[in-house]
């Protein structure tokens, strides 16, 4: 079979994010990504829940399962430990991904399913129009905190390291180069791993601009380890106002395999599989 | 007689909520109810109503935070819609259970999937029998008016259990409607303040969320359904006092045109008005039909409803949602279950429409009422018609 090409990733669905979202960098470097791993579309499950960031899973040409606010990360996980075929890719939003659906983001991390989570955090619910989200500045001014958030805002990439997920990243919606590279060493690893993606939001968030983070990123370079889980953990919690990108941990954690039973292997090819199925999804209740 | 202003029924939904001095907030956004909270978070930030306002990371949350600050004695409201409404379904028991008298609008919303953010009602027929105290406004007014009716017989000490005040999503939350406001001094007036009989004290200490072995359990469900039935007495009561402050009457069973109609139409929520319409355009033509509506829901006003249909040989029913897997729909169910013990049995004719925010046009009013005369006139039942449905 031929190799894929962009065209392949293209559709005409009529796109409803804001003119100059971040969000539109990250569908091209997504579809970029894809088709330089090689990876055709009926190969490809994009699982989101709802939100703008979520949206994007109908803008390119895969498989997609686009089910409820937060919820993504349980459903991608379950898909890939029965379907091992699938590269699974879940896009979230910071609300969906460390509030409303936070816990499964602890538990993904600690389970270790090879899925990609990409968390597309413009510090804002957008969908709803400007709502403080957990990775809201503290003080910020938004809409139902007129006054400014009083919580601290999430550190997701420190939380992450402290549990020893698997791969950590931080990479800028308008960086295509960046961004293109992360995804596909995050898509590429052998388990959980999880990419912060930041991005502006033209519409609801006047603080975290361009310029913002044109100011205040900066690139990891070699003289990081990304192996080194107390180094990753100082960058993750520096607090002195840069923003750092690149992948700032890993490890090589084995990942949950796909559905097996002792003796049987590959439950999609064994014929009693819904008892044996059963079986399995009984250990985990 | 207070202001009238245009204002947006959400907006004056949440005036109504701030003025019946609420102590404490807790939600989450979700259109097209966040138009309350948000504009709640500003009456608390300038400083206007004196409320902790909880902003929390999921509906599950918002509703546990308001069965919290309500169990320690705070006037407690939150609002939601739809999912939202869905997530908070297991904790909506635990309210009733312990005697929790919080009030939440709910501006009903299709559920997923596929996804919608539009009016329809599958939301609420969904948590319908969860023990709260269940009301309707039709339309801005009905929405202000009926936030501190709820408060009142939430905290009656006859009553003490949460309340629903249910409104159509945008068609009425984003409405902007010339609405009579009441002053501060007859919120004052018509609420008192919340005296809850038990709360959470350090003079006085309880223990709320016992365990319910079989020995008790069956009781403790019992004495709450008989609680909820008896409320609705002191619905009654806090109507008509509503009606002495501000002249508006609101009854439990809304009825339009019904006393002599040959056909009746039963509806839920603002579709009400475009069927007003279509009842007077039809009078018009010498056609004699009507509507009927609850108001309350739950309590459900049996006898209120009999005597509303009266005698009419044809009724009609709308539903909002489907209960899937049954040919009668939840309003549908209702009204049969209603009629089997009623003295007089009309012919029932079933509609469903306004799925997921699909328009409904006095025209497709009209249509209903006119398939009810057809009826009446010999025409056969059939089946549950799906208006407005694409073939
Ligand atoms: C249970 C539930 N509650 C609330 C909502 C409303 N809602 C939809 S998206 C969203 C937040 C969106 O923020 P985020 O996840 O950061 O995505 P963004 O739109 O910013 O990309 C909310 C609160 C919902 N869909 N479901
Ligand atoms: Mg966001």
């Amino acid at each position: 079979m031929a190799d894929p090409t962009l065209q392949d990733y293209k559709n005409d669905v009529p796109n409803a994010w804001c003119p100059g979202c971040g969000n539109f960098g990250i569908l091209q470097v997504l579809q970029k990504a894809l088709v330089t791993l090689g990876l055709p579309p009926e190969r490809v499950l994009l699982c989101s829940g709802i939100g703008q960031a979520p949206k994007i899973v109908h803008y390119l040409n895969c498989n997609a399962f686009d089910g409820l606010h937060g919820r993504e990360v349980a459903s991608a996980q379950a898909a890939k430990i029965v379907a091992d075929d699938l590269t699974v890719i879940i896009h979230s939003g910071d609300g969906g991904a460390y509030g409303e659906g936070g816990n499964h983001f602890l538990h993904a991390m600690r389970r270790n399913v090879d899925v990609t989570h990409v968390v597309h955090d413009n510090h804002i619910y957008g969908l709803t129009k400007g709502q403080a989200s957990p990775t809201t500045d503290q003080g910020q001014k938004v809409a139902v905190h007129p006054d400014g958030v009083a919580a601290l805002p999430m550190n997701p990439l420190a939380l992450a390291i402290s549990q020893s997920c698997p791969f950590v990243a931080q990479s800028l919606s308008s960086q295509a180069d960046h961004l293109l590279d992360v995804l596909c060493q995050a898509i590429r690893h052998p388990g959980f791993s999880y990419v912060n993606v930041l991005q502006p939001c033209v519409s609801w968030d006047p603080v975290h601009t361009y310029a913002y983070y044109q100011k205040h990123c900066y690139r990891l370079d070699t003289s990081h380890d990304p192996t080194d889980q107390a180094a990753a953990l100082a960058v993750a919690l520096a607090h002195d106002g840069r923003i750092p990108l690149g992948v700032l941990y890993r490890n090589d954690r084995p990942a949950l395999r796909p559905v097996s039973e002792p003796g049987v292997g590959d439950l999609r090819e064994c014929p009693d599989r819904p008892a044996r199925l059963a079986r399995v999804f009984d250990r985990y209740r | 007689m207070g202001k009238r202003k245009g204002v947006e029924s959400s907006i004056a939904l949440a005036d109504s909520a701030a003025m019946c001095r609420i102590e404490a907030i807790a939600a989450y956004p979700i259109t097209p109810q966040t138009h309350i909270v948000e504009h709640l978070s500003e009456w608390v930030n300038d400083g206007h109503l004196e409320a902790e306002f909880v902003p929390v990371e999921s509906e599950h949350s918002a509703m546990s935070a308001a069965l919290g600050m309500s169990a320690v004695g705070a006037r407690t409201f939150t609002a939601t819609s739809s999912q939202g409404l869905a997530l908070m379904h297991e904790i909506l028991f635990i309210a009733p259970a312990m005697r929790l008298p919080v009030v939440m609008a709910v501006a009903n919303r299709s559920l997923s999937g596929p996804i919608s953010i539009w009016n329809d009602h599958s939301d609420i027929m969904t948590d319908r029998d969860i023990g709260w105290v269940q009301i309707f406004a039709e339309n801005g007014q009905e929405c202000f008016d009926l936030v501190p009716a709820c408060f009142r017989v939430a905290e009656d000490k006859r009553v003490v259990l949460p309340t629903i005040l249910n409104f159509d999503g945008f068609v009425v939350s984003h409405m902007i409607e010339p609405i009579e406001f009441w002053t501060q001094e007859q919120f004052d007036a018509y609420l008192p303040p919340f005296d809850p009989q038990i709360k959470l004290d350090v003079r006085k200490p309880v223990a709320m969320g016992a365990v319910g072995i079989p020995e008790i359990y069956y009781e403790a469900r019992l004495a709450q359904q008989n609680a909820l039935l008896n409320a609705k007495a002191v619905v009654v009561e806090a109507f008509a006092e509503l009606e002495k402050m501000v002249g508006r009457k609101y009854n439990l069973v809304e009825t339009y045109k019904a006393d002599d109609a040959d056909a009746i139409l039963y509806l839920m929520g603002s579709l009400s008005e475009t069927a007003m319409t279509a009842v007077d355009n039809l009078r018009k033509q010498g056609k004699k039909v009507g509507l009927v509506r609850p108001r309350l829901w739950r309590p459900f006003p049996t006898e209120e409803l009999v005597a509303a249909f009266g005698n009419v040989p044809v009724v009609g029913v709308c539903d909002r949602a489907l209960a899937f897997g049954h040919e009668h729909h939840m309003v549908a169910q209702e009204i049969r279950a209603l009629f089997y013990d009623a003295p007089h049995r009309p012919k029932l004719v079933e509609f469903v429409i306004g799925l997921g925010g699909r328009d409904v046009t006095i025209g497709d009013m009209e249509h209903i009422l006119n398939r009810l005369l057809e009826v009446k006139n010999g025409a056969p039942v059939g089946p549950v018609e799906y208006v407005g449905v694409r073939k």
